[in-house]
């Protein structure tokens, strides 16, 4: 027999994975592209601050207190005079950090126990999600106040307890998909052909909710900076002297600075609100980007 | 006579309704058996819902049956433990009806057909890969899909694809559950021709479902007709055709369009719909849309017996054979 429906003369110069597709779509989103040109200097800025400015987050300028923005102290100086501008740094470096371990850590959690509960079984999965009820269920500031008090202050207990807030809306997202993917004809033969679980998570599994697990992740960052802000601010999160932009607001927080010395907080407020709204650009960026209707035109 | 290479043997599978709801059991397959000799291609063919795909993925174990037997050369695949039933999947394979739902959208077409051979850690990566290529040219496609995506191809190509990724396991048994339904008729053809050189060249045992008769007439030796779970009637190919003998076979022969306009066949136009699994009719599943049904159809459960020479069906009324 003779095949003449074959045509391989079509114009496929290089093709694209879904995944090139997507990231195609992300980089002609012009909020996502505004998003990364205020987010991108701001985390070079952080990450290197160390090694072009001169002062330290904790280094004391006896004869600078108080005082507002000036040559040597761009932005100003405390009431004890450390540079404004350093510590902002060192802050944005700590919220950074806390953010992206935290949100690692639940996406991991999240992953893993949306997996357990679609692949599991049916009683794995009732109990899972009722853990998942519970821990929804339970009003987020007070859970968040009783684990930091629990956990105390510092980085590792604040990325503990951030971490542990945030895992349930994911893994029943994660859920969703997979009890879906599951039944794919797809996912059905490579069960054909013997695959097991580790197969089928990760294979399988992992590339068709990544578009979950990117979008959760950014924005889950933002979040988490801001967690993190309240949660220093109100004293339970990251503990002076260590800087963090919620405990430079919660320092700046009497009435003689809020009148007086403006820049004290004026900038960590202005640092917060600009990186956590570049950072949920990106991310509604990589939402619409991953959106499957978005393939069709 | 040779033992069958597959035999199924009283193949039951029953839904039962979930943990915290009352309902029904749906009897999805009842005592189901039959044989497939080894080198044949036998077809089962029924309407929607009579239980044609439940036998297909329940004979490779993709659902797991309630009961009955599944021998495979003699061994029974049902009571295989994990890791003995992943080396029996080398030798079995399945191909789906819908060519689109049937191919991960984010792998390449390279990816999707050294899957299996991943799985079973045959060979090395070249070796691998150069077997799917070869099982990309034995359903002739070009060698530079390899790096493509399924969305990048058309239906056809994507089932031939799917052929492809059954074969580079080299299987001796393959499900082919209505390879060409979700297929333009000018691309049936193809694929029809395809897989029937391809079973033909490599020896292939094959169990194919359709609802299409006239497909299952090309490439099917013997034929198994199927209503709601149950067999009705099994028979060589072009004995069913010249001599249907159960009431159902005979209303589904019947609809079959035929090209001559001269020849005037009486059409035979079943009432009402299939009934539910749920809570199927005692006693002949058919008899609630039987033409032929008398008061005995509702007692007794009609017995799958030999008529004639290979052919057998489950009726009790010998009286209406034509």
């Amino acid at each position: 027999m003779t095949v003449a429906g074959i045509n391989t003369a079509e114009p496929v110069h290089k093709t694209k994975g879904p995944l090139r597709r997507a990231l195609d779509r992300f980089f002609e989103n012009r909020a996502a592209r505004a998003g990364l040109i205020i987010l991108v200097p701001v985390l070079i800025a952080v990450s290197t601050y160390h090694l072009w400015w001169p002062y330290g987050p904790n280094a004391i300028d006896l004869k600078a207190m108080n005082k507002g923005p000036s040559a040597a102290h761009w932005l100003g100086s405390d009431g004890v005079g450390r540079d404004v501008f350093a510590r902002l740094m060192q802050g944005g470096r700590i919220s950074m950090l806390v953010a992206v371990c935290s949100v690692a850590i639940s996406t991991v959690i999240g992953f893993f126990v949306g997996a357990a509960s679609s692949f599991g079984g049916r009683v794995v999965d009732a109990t899972a999600m009722r853990f998942v009820d519970l821990a929804m269920t339970l009003p987020p500031v007070i859970f968040l106040l009783v684990l930091a008090s629990i956990a105390g202050t510092g980085i590792a207990p604040t990325i503990l307890v951030i971490s542990l807030l945030s895992w349930p809306v994911l893994s029943r997202m994660i859920r969703a998909r997979l009890m879906e993917l599951r039944e794919r004809d797809f996912v059905i033969a490579a069960r054909g052909m013997g695959a097991g679980l580790p197969h089928l998570l990760f294979r399988h599994g992992l590339p068709n909710t990544i578009d979950i697990l990117v979008v959760y992740a950014t924005l889950q960052i933002a979040n988490a900076i801001l967690l993190e802000a309240g949660l220093s601010f109100l004293g339970l999160g990251i503990a002076p002297p260590e800087a963090s932009w919620g405990n430079m607001l919660n320092l700046a927080r009497s009435t003689v600075v809020l009148e007086q010395y403006p820049w004290q907080w004026m900038f960590p407020g202005a640092a917060l609100v600009l990186t956590v709204l570049a950072i949920n650009f990106v991310g509604d960026g990589f939402r619409d980007a991953f959106d499957p209707r978005s393939d069709l035109n | 006579m040779e033992a069958p290479f597959l035999s199924v043997r009283k193949l039951t599978k029953h839904y039962a309704p979930s943990a915290f709801s009352r309902g029904p059991v749906v009897k999805a397959l009842q005592d189901v058996s039959f044989d497939i000799p080894r080198g044949q291609v036998v077809g089962l063919v029924g309407e929607s819902g009579s239980g044609k795909t439940t036998i297909g993925r329940a004979v490779l174990r993709l659902i797991e049956p309630t009961s009955g037997e599944i021998l495979f050369d003699g061994k029974d695949i049902v009571k295989l433990g994990a890791g003995d039933l992943r080396r029996q999947r080398r030798n079995m394979q399945y191909i789906f009806q819908d060519p689109f739902a049937s191919l991960s959208p984010r792998m390449t077409i390279g990816q999707i057909l050294t899957e299996g051979l991943d799985i079973q850690r045959i060979g090395t990566r070249a070796e691998r890969r150069e077997r799917a290529r070869k099982a990309l040219a034995a359903v002739e496609l070009p060698a530079d899909a390899f790096d493509r995506y399924a969305h990048e191809f058309s239906g056809g190509q994507r089932q031939r694809i799917g052929i492809a990724r059954a074969l580079t396991l080299e299987p001796q048994f393959i499900v082919a559950d209505e390879p060409v339904s979700a297929l333009d008729v000018s691309i049936q053809a193809q694929v029809i021709n395809l897989l029937r050189d391809l079973q033909l060249r490599l020896g292939l045992t094959m169990l194919f479902i359709s609802h299409d008769l006239a497909v299952v007439e090309y490439i099917c030796d013997t034929v198994i007709v199927l209503y709601l779970g149950r067999i009705m009637e099994v028979a060589p190919s072009a004995e069913l055709y010249a001599r249907p003998q159960h009431p159902y076979t005979r209303a589904l022969l019947s609809a079959i369009p035929s090209p001559d306009p001269s020849t005037r066949h009486e059409r035979q136009i079943l009432k009402g719909d299939i009934p539910s699994p749920a809570n199927p009719p005692s006693g002949c599943v058919f008899r609630t849309r039987c033409p032929h049904a008398i008061e005995a159809c509702a007692n007794v459960v009609p017995e799958l017996r030999e008529t004639s020479g290979g052919h057998l069906k489950a009726c009790i009324r010998d009286d209406i054979a034509a």
